[in-house]
């Protein structure tokens, strides 16, 4: 076992951080690029986790996991960019609380 | 040493990450979530994971910060535009992300020279990495390739009709 040099628990303790800004910016901002971005930082935060778990252990496994973190963050972006044009085309604001027609 | 470049590349996530999500300016909030990116690339190189740190930088850093680029530059065109494209090179926001990056750089540059190079007793080489993917995960690959397909027509469907409509007008 390699093993880091740095303790495992200050790894996982700031990728918890990173997902706990994720999170909080995701709920507390309205704007939904923000809201993309907090997504981003979130999966960015996981993807942390599993690179220090794989370097931990030393397998790659974790790097595997990373590859598949950035192909769903890419297909993420790539959706949710086109949406944001088409709110901004049909609403004339990017502010969420303003979409809210599902709501009846 | 490396324990220290460690703690110091986090805090610029942290500190890079925060700076970004409390932004009221969409485009000031990506430089900072760049250097955030660039952080956690860092934190990859130290933790012994390069190819992690490469395909960091490449893709998300690249890629994914560049769509978004798009995005924020399409939705404010005009006067109101120009006037803040001007605002932009300026040049005194760029102060604070350009020294996080320099920081970042620096230590890379110290984590290049040490010898051993990575915080990791062993590092994970790209070989083992491209093994195991197409080894034990081979359907995760194909799960992979069908989800950026659905993403592809997906993304194609939204922004097809959102430039049909435009040019009609």
């Amino acid at each position: 076992m390699g093993g880091l040099q740095i303790p495992m628990e200050h790894v996982l303790a700031l990728a918890g951080l990173l997902f706990s800004c994720g999170l909080m910016g995701l709920m507390l901002r309205r704007n939904i690029i923000f809201m993309l971005m907090s997504l981003e930082v979130m999966l960015n935060a996981a993807a942390l986790a599993f690179v220090a778990a794989g370097a931990y252990w030393g397998q790659a496994d974790g790097q595997v996991i990373f590859l598949l973190i950035l192909t769903v963050a890419a297909a993420e972006v790539a959706v949710g960019l086109g949406l944001v044009l088409q709110i901004q085309r049909r609403f004339k604001t990017l502010d969420m609380d303003q979409a809210n027609r599902l709501q009846g | 040493m490396m324990e220290v470049l460690f703690y110091i590349a986090g805090f610029v996530a942290l500190t890079a990450t925060i700076a970004a999500l409390t932004r009221a300016n969409a485009a000031h909030a990506l430089i900072y979530l760049i250097v955030s990116l660039l952080a956690v690339a860092v934190l990859f190189f130290l933790m012994g994971a390069p190819f992690a740190a490469a395909l960091e930088i490449v893709i998300y850093a690249g890629a994914i910060m560049v769509l978004f680029v798009f995005v924020i530059m399409m939705l404010n065109l005009g006067d109101a535009g120009v006037s803040r494209e001007q605002q932009l090179l300026a040049g005194r926001i760029w102060i604070l992300p350009g020294i996080m990056a320099g920081l970042l750089l620096l230590e890379l540059l110290l984590a290049m020279d040490n010898a051993s190079g990575a915080t990791s007793g062993n590092v994970v080489a790209p070989k083992a990495v491209g093994i195991t993917l197409f080894g034990p995960y081979l359907l995760a690959v194909e799960i992979a390739s069908m989800l950026l397909l659905s993403a592809l027509v997906g993304a194609y469907h939204l922004g097809r009709r959102f430039i049909v409509r435009r040019g009609e007008h």
